[in-house]
């Protein structure tokens, strides 16, 4: 079911973004200079600063915040955040890393980014120390940042993950209880490097969560990307990848749950911007209830220096009941002939009523068919990780949301 | 001994041009340990009874009834009418992604029989079954019919009849898409399975072939939604000679697509 694409010539190359290159810090987004008012047709084009203070005040009408429900994020927005978070994270680590708080003038930071919206620019301009995580080690392993505590106050987060090459490893971001918290994770791939990023969203029902994870992945380096987003008011994780050396390969998978008056948002960016490069999206989501609201945004770029690019990105919504509405935006831009493929899917619908006769059929009554349905349709997603106790601790978190919502998780009980 | 009475059963669906009738009076009886042949020509209709009778949403019943041991069918849920024992092999079984055949199989059967198997005796019980259908062990790890051939969805809906034990199975077309070995694989199993538990059969099916291996007591010919003849096994082997043009040809209808 692929639909046409967008196919955007360029005669020049686009100024490929240079990481270290603060020098933007001196230019000022404009109101008249095609943001806001004239739409950004090409992903590329998008202003970006580590400072708030080029940002112009967000009106909801903006490309990056018009599925947004911006007033209920306004502190995240506007407000100085707090930007001490080192006595509320725990770090557990079952494998050699070297895990430590740096300065915000340590050379690890801005390595992988630069933002793109406000919310993310106030964060990095708000952030005091930022967590640095790096695994040098080549036999796999896992570490998890906890956050639980950090109560209503708006808040600002900093996290460097770095895996150095040949390295094995995985990071799980692990979310729960309140939270007003904008954040940017940088991720970065050495050659050869093989990391996981886990984010899961837990939060509790009135947390907001804003996210922007900035990857830029080395030659010949796997990473593999998940997102799952089951609790929270607001939530919206934009996970962006640069896929800057040749061989580079990302997996980006997303799984989330909306229940009533829930927003979960997903703007998910891969940059294919070296020879024979591969990138798979996969978001699935599951909406039950008045208000639920889900939003995927799939933008892929597949640069003149990206030949032989294989891409693919899908994303499947399965609307529960009434009243719940998924937005589901794939966008490709393809400038250059020489690919090895790019497409893309996308469908939002409700139940397979032949798959529920078919259940019913063997005597499983309607409710238990539901949940086997939608249990089999996201677990297709958790499936991905490849991290056992992760995937079946989170299968339950999914069964908790079916039976009825707001049921704690194992986490939040811990 | 248990019983499936169809009686005068009227059915229509709703297409984009209205209405459409296609059970026109259908009468049936079937007692547990009897086979029942329902041959008929393409869009007759055997599909629509074998789906009213399971319970399908899409088909409305005008008028009739169908029952199991006096017990009102129609008025139950399809879940209902499974565990009150009815089973119906579907003719084009459908894919459930992310639901692996074990979970799936243990889910109905603990569906069926109210309580969970003991596991020691299930297990061996499916892979066993899976043997006998020459189903690689691998199939219970796979999703639901996901990526199954044509033959594999058959075999898998054979294994739920073996294992779901039901008092009356419905067989839709089980026999199509299958190459010679793998319709023997199928009929030994199906015969296995009335062996075992002694359940009523009806065996839809448009061909003959699978009557070579599944011995009917009664065939009925279904032609636009009635049985138009009844009669015993010879009655198969006069519509492998000729074919139904006897019963269509005069009338005029339905014509084949
Ligand atoms: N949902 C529907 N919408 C429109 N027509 C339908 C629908 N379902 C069934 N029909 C029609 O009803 C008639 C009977 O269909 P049915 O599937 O029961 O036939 P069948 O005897 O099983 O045919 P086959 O041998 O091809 O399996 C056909 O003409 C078919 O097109
Ligand atoms: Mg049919």
């Amino acid at each position: 079911m692929a639909s046409p694409v967008t196919l955007t010539t360029s005669s020049s190359s686009p100024k490929k973004a240079d990481a270290q290159d603060h020098s933007r810090l001196g230019s000022k987004q404009h109101s008249d200079g095609g943001w806001g008012l004239v739409p950004i047709q090409v992903r590329s084009a998008r202003f970006a600063s580590y400072d708030v203070r080029d940002f112009e005040p967000v009106s909801g009408q903006e490309a990056e915040w018009k599925h947004t429900p911006v007033a209920r994020l306004q502190p995240l927005l506007t407000d100085p955040l707090d930007g001490d978070i080192e006595a509320l994270t725990l770090v557990a680590t079952g494998g050699p890393a070297t895990i430590e708080w740096i300065d915000r003038s340590d050379a690890r930071i801005a390595t992988a980014g630069t933002p793109e919206e406000r919310a993310s620019a106030n964060a990095w301009s708000s952030f005091e120390s930022a967590l640095s995580i790096r695994i040098d080690s080549e036999t796999p392993t896992e570490i998890t940042v906890h956050r639980s505590g950090l109560g209503d106050v708006p808040r600002a987060a900093h996290t460097v993950i770095h895996a150095a090459h040949h390295s094995v490893g995985t990071v799980v971001l692990q979310n729960s209880g309140k939270a007003m918290l904008s954040e940017n994770v940088e991720i970065v791939l050495d050659e050869g490097a093989h990391l996981t990023v886990v984010t899961v969203q837990e939060w509790d029902d009135d947390a907001t969560h804003l996210a922007s994870h900035f990857a830029t992945v080395g030659r010949d380096a796997r990473l593999k990307h998940v997102v799952v987003s089951l609790g929270g008011s607001v939530v919206r994780v934009n996970p962006s990848v640069h896929l800057v050396s040749e061989g580079g390969d990302v997996e980006l998978f997303g799984v989330y749950f909306a229940d009533t008056g829930q927003h979960l948002e997903q703007q998910v960016f891969v940059d294919h911007d070296a020879p024979n490069t591969r990138s798979r999206v996969s978001y699935k989501g599951a909406l039950q209830g008045l208000g639920a609201h889900t939003v995927w945004v799939g933008d892929v770029l597949i640069r003149p220096t990206a030949s032989g690019t294989d891409s693919y990105e899908q994303n499947r919504n399965l609307l529960l009941t009434d009243g719940a509405r998924a937005d589901s935006i794939p966008n490709l831009e393809i400038e250059t002939g020489d690919i090895a493929g790019a497409g893309h899917a996308s469908a939002s619908g409700r139940f397979d009523d032949e798959q529920l006769f078919y259940l019913q059929a063997r005597g499983i009554r309607e409710d238990e068919a539901r949940r086997l349905v939608v249990r089999g349709f996201l677990s297709e997603i958790v499936q991905k990780i490849g991290s056992p106790e992760l995937e079946s601790r989170l299968q339950s978190a999914i069964e908790a949301e079916l039976v009825g919502g707001s049921e704690s998780t194992l986490e939040g009980q811990a | 001994m248990s019983v499936l009475t169809v009686s005068d059963l009227h059915v229509s669906v709703e297409t984009e041009q209205g209405t459409k009738q296609i059970l026109k009076g259908v009468d049936l009886v079937v007692k547990q340990g009897e086979i029942h042949a329902i041959m008929g020509p393409n869009g007759s209709g055997k599909s629509t009874l074998a789906y009213t009778i399971a319970g399908h949403p899409k088909y409305h019943v005008e008028s009739g009834s169908v029952t199991l041991d006096g017990e009102d069918l129609l008025a139950m849920s399809v879940d209902a009418r499974a565990r009150a024992g009815l089973f119906l092999a579907m003719q084009y079984p459908v894919e459930i992604p992310g639901v692996a055949v074990t979970n799936f199989l243990r889910t109905a059967k603990t569906a069926i029989d109210g309580v969970q198997p003991s596991i020691r005796t299930w297990t061996k019980e499916v892979t066993e079954s899976m043997k006998n259908l020459r189903m690689d062990a691998s199939f219970k790890d796979r999703n639901v019919n996901e990526g199954f051939s044509g033959g594999e969805k058959k075999r898998h809906e054979i294994l739920q009849l073996e294992l779901l034990k039901p008092k009356f199975a419905i067989l839709d077309e089980t026999d199509s898409g299958l190459d010679v070995d793998a319709l023997k694989i199928v009929a030994e199993g199906v015969n296995r399975a009335k062996q075992n538990t002694g359940l009523g059969l009806l065996l839809i099916t448009h061909y003959t072939r699978i009557l070579r291996y599944i011995t009917p007591d009664f065939v009925h010919v279904f032609v636009d939604g009635r049985v138009a003849e009844e009669g015993g096994p010879e009655l198969a082997d006069r519509l492998e000679a000729e074919g139904y043009d006897r019963f269509i040809a005069p009338a005029g209808l339905p014509t084949e697509a």
